[in-house]
């Protein structure tokens, strides 16, 4: 390896290359976003236009669409370079694993999370939510979505030698985003009932800080154990 | 010969495993069932009504050994897989899925047994309680476990893909453990500990007590005979496996 190729160079190639990938296929990227307005329009018209419940469930309701928009993106996370050969690749790249992998995780979040969040202040206008539970609910979305991203991607390395795996990511990824969710949703909840949200967030932060540290390392554990 | 130490691989050898746990297994079932009827005895008729919840505290019998060892077995399950992986010992990656439908079945007793109690002592079968919520993120992890397991057709690959899920989801025991003392919901704090005396009548830990060591042989008796069946099933193609099933 030259030395012109540092970690950080490599890992901000890996970014690119997602993100630009994730652009040209907008059909695939703008799905979840999608997937995401649709199943947050559905709840309305099946619970009932009611205001005020709307506000009061808004935040889990908003942060189930956006659990759900994820998983169903994570599939292609590392499917198509699976395929094609460029994860045998990447396991062979000069730089550690966990941090290819991370750059990977970092631009799905990027192409799917962030997008997520954007949006999701339109929703909340559509659920009655007022500016500062708006807020809270875009904060707790900002920390919450990059650990939908990060646990995600143990499940899709897991699934990767499965058939149809589809089905079983969500199985395997769901059970252990729950904290997520009621941290996450618990935030925006705990402000309409007039509670602190301090600790909801250090928790979510303190979630983030482990799984940055640790997810990489074990989604990497599991791609070595795929491409073998 | 020159050594006296024990050798601890001595049965990791599947063959020898095999035999070990043929001849454990009478054993463990016969101090399971004496366990179950003397720790039965003593919990329905020799231990006295709770003065709060009457008759309906009896569970306990049952609901606490089984989610002790829904707990246990799930710690095993994945310290076993991690040797599988680490190791690359197979027999240790059978032993951990020969656990994980016996880990499943505790939790699911326990959440059962204990929404039987919720019903008469709560007054409804299930609430949204931190304790009851983990223990079911860890029923959904027993079952991503096996399916997991189950979907993934190179046995190896398998065991050890499995193996990485059992040990992210351990994160979810100490939630588990803690959970009465970090939330203050429903589910009340532990009676028993083995920091502090026992907050219950000596008859009704007894009781419990006896219950728990039925549960620990009943496991041990199920995973050893359903790991001799994993180890058949594999190692089909050699003699001796051959031989053992004629």
């Amino acid at each position: 390896m030259s030395a012109s190729l540092s970690i950080p160079k490599v890992m901000l190639a890996i970014v690119r290359r997602d993100l630009s990938l994730a652009l040209r296929r907008k059909n695939d990227s703008l799905s979840a976003l999608f997937f995401f307005v649709v199943v947050a329009s559905l709840f309305p018209l099946g619970i009932g236009p009611e205001p005020t419940l709307l506000a009061k469930i808004a935040p889990g309701m908003l942060w189930i669409a956006a659990l759900l928009a994820a998983m169903l993106s994570l599939g292609r996370l590392f499917a198509d370079d699976f395929q094609d050969g460029t994860l045998d690749q990447l396991v062979l790249t000069a730089i550690p694993l966990p941090l290819a992998v991370l750059s990977k995780t970092a631009a799905h979040w990027i192409s799917t999370g962030l997008v997520l969040t954007i949006a999701s202040p339109i929703l909340a206008i559509q659920f009655n939510l007022d500016s500062q539970s708006m807020g809270i609910l875009l904060l707790s979305l900002l920390i919450g979505t990059p650990l939908l991203s990060l646990i995600g991607s143990i499940g899709a390395a897991l699934t990767l030698a499965t058939r149809g795996g589809g089905m079983l990511l969500s199985l395997l990824v769901l059970p252990l985003v729950i904290p997520v969710l009621i941290f996450g949703a618990g935030a925006v909840d705990a402000h309409q009932a007039g509670l602190p949200v301090d600790g909801h967030f250090y928790l979510l932060s303190a979630m983030l800080a482990i799984a940055l540290f640790f997810a990489p390392i074990a989604t990497a554990a599991s791609l070595r154990i795929a491409v073998e | 010969m020159f050594s006296s130490s024990i050798n601890w691989f001595k049965y990791a050898a599947p063959q020898r495993f095999y035999a070990l746990s043929g001849t454990l297994i009478p054993y463990c079932v016969a101090v399971a069932v004496i366990a179950t009827i003397v720790g039965l005895t003593i919990g329905l008729l020799i231990a006295p009504s709770d003065h709060q919840q009457g008759e309906s505290y009896r569970i306990i019998f049952i609901h606490v050994p089984a989610a002790w060892m829904s707990m246990i077995i799930y710690l095993a399950m994945a310290f076993w897989a991690a040797m599988g992986l680490i190791f690359n010992a197979r027999l240790a990656s059978m032993f951990a899925l020969a656990l994980a439908p016996t880990g499943a079945l505790m939790t699911f007793l326990a959440l059962w047994t204990g929404s039987l109690w919720g019903k008469p002592t709560w007054g409804t079968y299930w609430v949204w309680d931190a304790r009851l919520t983990s223990e079911l993120i860890l029923l959904f992890l027993y079952l991503g476990f096996l399916s997991l397991h189950a979907a993934i057709e190179d046995t190896r690959k398998a065991d050890r893909s499995a193996a990485v899920l059992a040990i992210v989801g351990v994160v979810n025991i100490p939630i588990i453990y803690f959970s009465v003392k970090w939330w203050n919901t429903l589910h009340q704090g532990a009676s028993v500990s083995l920091t502090k005396a026992p907050t219950m009548a000596t008859q009704m830990l007894t009781g419990m007590l006896i219950m728990t060591v039925a549960f620990w042989a009943y496991s041990f008796a199920v995973s050893f005979y359903r790991c001799r069946t994993l180890i058949l099933e594999r190692e089909r193609h050699t003699a001796w496996a051959q031989e053992a099933v004629k």
